[in-house]
């Protein structure tokens, strides 16, 4: 099925366009805004970028492979994302990041198997006053810092995230 | 208590908002400065003594000097949120808490400098300060602080949030310039500087988040005013991040010049219980190492010189007794072969090298050939390569080893590391690339 923006996303997508002098400096929030709508970055979601954008498919790989927040493989619907660089290393950031692998049953860089979680190890999130930190961004695009985390209460961690996984869209499905 | 600028407003509640920010005197300056011209502009923000706030310390108003001059050419005003040195989060505060403060400096900024259009290139990540910022700009639009003929004084000036997706590279500003032109972020031969060849081709001033929001106080108080809140050639207050083993992490404002012990102790509350300070990072992760020995010295680009390490950014991080210095300069190798943009193969390869050599002595399988293995592989990223990213590990590397030697040494010869891990369930400590 051929792809196409919802309205929400069409109007969004004309606000971000009218920003710029050339539609190729619109490509990095119009990627974001795609891998929202469609779950994420396929070669399929490339291409119709590109068509939308009038560039070269190349130029739209080329960017959306350098950029680390677009996901070129369906992910889970709460990405985990835990920062593990300086100040996080300092303050437990590791112990947090093993307790999601022991919690969710899987190794960091991997997705559960009903594609509920993904769990990723990622650089410094410009949180470090409130280490140890992990960013989760949620299937329908929302992204959301949790800082300051007891490493010792993961448990009511996973319980709060857990509870939005049913309202949101499973990646695998968007397009 | 030295009265606050730049976190004036992060105690008040919605003061992201235009009418709150309004009410604490927000935009009441920007009839002063549109009374001003060029020149007398960029001489109070040359006095003020403002250096730029995203680690390089470029005098802001020599910058602003370099703009050509020519109205008939489109010029580009682009603010760098790209915060993402490990260790800093200042720029984060300003664009979450006090929004219209930014903003209120690119108007500024654009009316000194003759700019039509600017970009707030903000890292993707942060969501939060994205929204508030478009928010706010919203908010500045229907009051008429941005748009056509703002004020009525004939300024023209459009300012939109530019999100990023995701690459530490894009902080340096020619590698943030190909960003915002969609293409991946890497970084551009200087010169020609972006105030001539910039975005679009165009001329474009590149500044710090930090150093646009001290722009109002520049031109409401004088130049003079904030160069008097610093020391020698570092004016004005600065957000100062601290993080690491201290009893009260967090943002503060205090003068230029404050040393690193009484930013310390009245404001970090000190070494937590049980931790001695070993060494800290005085302005993210790309700056030498320095020992409790320097803790009274300046916050200052030449005085942190002369101290053997860098200003950068200000935000300070603090280690104790437990921390691995080997470990720890294996995970910045990590962190800057992970972000090294792959255009120069000296800080492509070198940075990945690095790291296998470190994390091998910290695995406990070095040879006693290694440490000169690195030296002999970091000389060869310094100095060639088109940034300065190869070098921002290369500084931090040299300097863990000078100083802490005997530790690089212990774990080659004992095949371990003597430091409680990171990891507690697994034996090895892995880093996912």
């Amino acid at each position: 099925m051929a792809l196409e923006f919802s309205d929400k996303s069409e109007d969004k997508f004309n606000e971000i366009v009218a920003r710029y002098p050339d539609t190729h400096a619109a490509l990095l929030p119009v990627l974001l805004l795609a891998q929202s709508e469609f779950g994420w970055v396929s070669v399929e979601v490339m291409d119709y970028v590109a068509t939308r954008l009038n560039l070269n498919p190349a130029k739209v790989l080329s960017t959306a492979t350098f950029y680390t927040m677009y996901n070129k493989q369906p992910v889970g619907k709460c990405h985990i994302q835990v920062c593990t660089t300086l100040s996080c290393a300092l303050n437990r950031g590791y112990e947090l990041l093993e307790l999601f692998e022991d919690r969710l049953e899987i190794n960091v860089g991997e997705t559960t198997h009903d594609y509920g979680y993904t769990l990723s190890e990622v650089e410094c999130l410009a949180a470090c006053g409130t280490a140890p930190m992990f960013q989760v961004t949620w299937s329908d695009g929302e992204i959301e810092y949790f800082e300051d985390i007891d490493p010792d209460k993961i448990d009511g961690v996973l319980e709060k995230l857990n509870a939005r996984l049913s309202d949101l869209p499973d990646t695998r499905r968007m397009h | 208590m030295e009265e606050k600028y730049l976190s004036r407003h992060f105690g008040i509640d919605k003061a992201y908002n235009l009418d709150v920010y309004e009410q604490q005197g927000g935009y009441s300056t920007l009839p002063k400065a549109f009374a001003m011209d060029t020149d007398a502009i960029i001489a109070e923000m040359k006095k003020s003594n403002l250096r730029g706030r995203g680690g390089a310390g470029f005098p802001t108003g020599v910058k602003w000097g370099f703009m050509p001059r020519d109205s008939d050419v489109e010029k580009y005003l682009v603010v760098n949120a790209d915060e993402g040195e490990p260790g800093t989060f200042k720029d984060r505060m300003i664009m979450e808490l006090d929004p219209h403060r930014l903003i209120e400096g690119c108007v500024m900024t654009a009316w000194a400098l003759g700019l039509r259009t600017g970009y707030i290139f903000v890292r993707g990540e942060l969501q939060l300060a994205i929204r508030r910022l478009e928010v706010a700009i919203k908010q500045a639009y229907e009051k008429g602080y941005l748009g056509k003929n703002v004020l009525g004084k004939g300024l023209d000036f459009d300012l939109y949030v530019h999100s990023s997706a995701g690459a530490y590279i894009c902080g340096e500003e020619t590698g943030l310039i190909e960003g915002l032109e969609g293409k991946p972020g890497q970084p551009r031969m200087k010169p020609p500087f972006p105030a001539i060849v910039g975005v679009f081709n165009k001329p474009t001033l590149v500044n710090n988040v930090e150093t646009i929001a001290a722009v109002p106080f520049i031109l409401e108080h004088g130049g003079e005013h904030w160069a008097s809140m610093g020391i020698e050639r570092n004016g004005g207050p600065k957000l100062y991040g601290l993080s690491g083993h201290i009893n009260k992490p967090g943002v503060y404002e205090a003068p230029s010049g404050i040393t690193v012990r009484e930013l310390l102790e009245r404001f970090g509350g000190g070494m937590r219980e049980g931790s001695d300070l070993k060494a800290f990072i005085p302005g993210g992760s790309s700056c030498a190492v320095l020992l409790p020995e320097s803790l009274d010295a300046q916050m200052g680009f030449e005085t942190l010189r002369e101290a053997g390490s860098s200003m950068g950014t200000g935000c300070i991080t603090f280690m104790d007794q437990t921390t691995c210095m080997v470990r720890l300069s294996a995970r910045l190798a990590h962190f800057y072969h992970h972000e090294s943009c792959g255009q120069c193969t000296p800080c492509r390869e070198g940075t990945g090298w690095a790291y296998k050599v470190l994390n091998a002595i910290e695995a406990g399988q070095g040879t006693p050939d290694d440490l000169a293995l690195i030296q002999d592989m970091i000389t060869g990223i310094a100095g060639n390569t088109i940034c300065a990213h190869g070098d921002s590990l290369v500084i931090p590397v040299r300097s863990y080893i000078e100083k802490f030697g005997q530790e690089f040494e212990d774990h080659v010869q004992n095949k371990r590391c003597p430091f409680p891990r990171w990891r507690k369930m697994r034996n090895t400590q892995r880093m996912s690339a």
